[in-house]
């Protein structure tokens, strides 16, 4: 497949294994974050650990949008689904994420509910056309990445004066989550979790450049290096990253220079301005509720804001006791480390939202990862 | 086939659909049999229409009957390579093929919406004598029932497959043990595909075709290359199982004959065939071809001393022209699915988990 097996070729692979293996000074430690799921999917996928030296260490981070979504929000999306009757679109694996009394999105269909997955927003505002009739309500959820195709088509909703669409907008901001990491006790203080640098993410930051994690490099010391989604992407980017910790740099460096520039996508962010605003704060799981770290539907499109037009209260939902999902999201902890892992908590029956997404840490260790255990 | 049955007017295959009395057991259902369904199945010769059963004919000396069911949901009814009608002939067929057995008779059991077209019905019904006729298996016996609008979606298609398992052979997934070889038949994930790029959500433009055929001609051109390892009566040597991988894929295929045999399995990723459109369709939505269905694949399990012969064999088929050697049987308590990538680290290959595609055979 062309412009993909380049990518994920075996023999470059040993190349950078060999320049990694030399580079990393062997009585150091190296422990990096790779802040998006779809780092963590391609590490785990491709095996990309077993071509690192014991050294180095990879850290899963929070970037998976499905398991930072709480289960207050899907929470509400069911009330949508199942008390208003409305046709509810969303991405496929949010439709698995464990929420209240026993409830997904996927077993709130089977009870009745009309739940479609989409692979695109457009496909939702398709569907509002089709059936005037209906109320469809598209349910928003995801990085920068996702953000504005939902700017698009609310501004579309608005053009058609279409009224039988909205949005239920949870989109999240990623410069938020790192800043929060690198402000939670654990790696400020306590030092348990060691994080020497970032594996920035891919596609969030073809959006918004690479310009918004220089404050990161420079405030809190800690070297980023943005990077594609292919598994030779991320082995170069940590390559880059070694370099960078050896030589004492904290630079923001990009490898995924053929999708990312420092401004990012310009009309792509004017969209996103024109149709959100910044939200005062918002509850994530696993970092608890962090101010301005997503955003809200403008006034102007109050019209088409599911939150507004159903006026849906928010309502936080503690995680089950013994879930872990919150540490592991933090890199406090490993997912084997969760005593639910593999025991109760499996991709079958996830009880947290980690183990629901295959970008999420826990599914991608259960799935891919756990013949290491036995290695260990 | 209408004689002694006066039909009014023959049933009207241009603009006549199904209704709730072709369901009903009256004249309207006699006539749908008669017209539609007997013509399509003609071919038969040993056994007599009309009754509640089929007398089937004695099996020879020291076989046994092998029986296997597979029910048909298929969303659309129609895809490039096949239909519901060929389908539910190759599905059965396969199932039986699989156990080492011989295909001879279906039956088959139709559940009808009303309002569903009588000339597709009558497509349907004629791909899948087509396609019975081509395995060289007769239908026997069958069911018609119909439902509301709105309680079916067109045509549910279940059919049983009976055949013969010839003396001495053995083949079952309990049967892999450590160090046999592993046999893929060809290029996995083109079914699956295929159905997938007509679904309305998704509809990509493509040139995948489903793979749904018949494999016992495959199986038997294996099996005489190389026989079973009951029938060699030599542990060391032989075929020890085959199976289809059709739902959940290559990847819930081998997890079930790992957890069947209480073995581990080492794959080869770079030795698996998928072809490169079928990888780009799974690229573009972030599917793995591992889980995507496969409707005209095996995997066959067989001693290593008997590799080379029973590679020979699949790729002098034109099924198995591009046949591989994917990987091998291990020995591992906890009964993995491992495959090394082509990347060059290892990784898991777990059961399938949720429903990658509903509706998709």
């Amino acid at each position: 497949m062309k412009f993909v097996d380049e990518f994920r070729d075996g023999r470059l692979a040993q190349t950078i294994a060999r320049a990694i293996a030399a580079e990393a000074t062997p009585d150091r430690r190296y422990a990096f974050m790779e802040f998006c799921g779809g780092h963590t999917h391609a590490i785990s996928r491709y095996g990309v650990a077993d071509l690192l030296p014991p050294q180095v260490r990879m850290i899963h981070g929070p970037g998976c949008p499905v398991c930072v979504l709480p289960i207050g929000r899907i929470d509400q999306a069911i009330h949508l689904a199942l008390q208003r009757g409305v046709i509810l679109c969303t991405y496929g694996d949010t439709l698995r994420v464990p929420a209240s009394d026993g409830l997904s999105l996927l077993k709130a269909k089977a009870r009745g509910a009309d739940i479609r997955m989409v692979y695109s927003a457009a496909d939702a505002l398709a569907l509002a056309q089709a059936e005037p009739q209906r109320e469809v309500v598209f349910f928003a959820i995801g990085f920068e990445t996702t953000t504005p195709p939902t700017a698009l088509v609310l501004q579309q909703a608005r053009r058609l004066d279409l009224r039988n669409f909205s949005v239920l907008c949870c989109h999240v901001l990623t410069p938020s989550a790192i800043g929060n990491i690198l402000e939670s006790p654990e790696v400020r203080e306590l030092g348990t979790v060691p994080i020497d640098g970032f594996v920035g993410p891919a596609h969030v930051s073809t959006v918004i450049g690479s310009r918004p994690y220089e404050h990161f490099a420079e405030e809190y010391r800690k070297p980023v290096v943005i990077a594609g989604f292919e598994p030779l992407d991320v082995m170069q980017a940590i390559l880059m990253l070694v370099r960078q910790v050896n030589d004492g740099r904290c630079e923001v460096e990009n490898e995924f220079s053929r999708a990312v520039c420092r401004d990012g996508n310009l009309k792509a962010q004017q969209r996103v301005s024109e149709v959100f605003e910044l939200r005062k704060s918002f509850e994530w799981r696993g970092l608890g509720v962090v101010p301005y770290s997503a955003l809200r539907i403008r006034e102007a499109y109050a019209e088409w804001d599911a939150e507004r037009r159903y006026v849906l209260d928010y309502r936080g939902v503690p995680d089950h006791k013994a879930c872990e999902c919150g540490a592991i999201l933090r890199g406090v902890k490993k997912p084997t480390d969760c005593k639910l892992f593999a025991t109760v908590c499996t991709p079958e029956n996830p009880m947290g939202s980690c183990m629901v997404s295959s970008e999420g840490g826990c599914a991608a260790h259960y799935t891919y990862g756990r013949h290491r255990e036995r290695a260990a | 086939m209408s004689r002694g049955r006066p039909y009014v007017r023959p049933l009207d295959l241009k603009r006549g659909c199904v209704d709730l009395s072709h369901g009903a057991g009256g004249r309207a259902m006699q006539q749908l049999i008669d017209e539609l369904f007997v013509p399509a199945f003609a071919g038969g010769t040993a056994v007599a229409r009309g009754d509640d059963g089929a007398v089937l004919p004695e099996l020879a000396y020291g076989e046994r009957a092998v029986i296997a069911t597979d029910s048909h949901v298929v969303s659309p009814l129609f895809f490039p390579g096949g239909d519901i009608g060929s389908l539910s002939v190759h599905g059965t067929v396969n199932d039986l093929a699989m156990m080492g057995a011989r295909p001879l008779y279906l039956s088959a059991g139709f559940v009808l919406e009303e309002g569903f077209g009588l000339g597709e019905l009558a497509r349907i019904v004629a791909s899948m004598g087509r396609a019975a006729r081509a395995a060289g298996v007769q239908i026997v016996t069958g069911d018609t029932k119909v439902v509301e609008q709105g309680k079916g979606d067109g045509v549910f298609i279940t059919t049983t497959g009976f055949g013969a398992l010839p003396a001495g052979r053995a083949l079952s997934g309990a049967h892999a043990r450590p160090g046999d070889r592993i046999l893929l038949s060809g290029s996995i994930g083109d079914h699956g595909m295929a159905i997938m790029s007509l679904r309305e959500s998704l509809a990509f433009e493509t040139e995948i075709v489903s793979d749904s055929a018949a494999l016992h001609d495959l199986v038997a051109a294996l099996l005489a290359a190389v026989p079973s390892s009951s029938e060699l009566a030599d542990p060391a040597r032989g075929l020890r199982l085959l199976r289809d991988p059709t739902r959940g894929g290559l990847a819930s295929t081998l997890n079930e004959i790992a957890l069947q045999s209480g073995v581990g399995i080492e794959l080869d990723e770079t030795a698996i065939p998928v072809r490169p459109q079928v990888a780009a369709a799974c690229e573009f939505l972030g599917l793995d071809p591992l889980y995507v269905a496969n409707e005209g694949k095996l995997v066959a399990v067989c001693a290593a001393a008997d590799t080379d012969r029973a590679l020979a064999a699949l790729r002098a088929h034109p099924l198995g022209a591009d046949a591989a050697i994917i990987g091998e049987i291990t020995d591992d308590p906890q009964h993995f699915v491992q495959m090394r990538t082509g990347f060059g680290g290892r990784r898991n290959v777990d059961w399938l988990s949720g429903e990658q595609l509903p509706r998709i055979c």
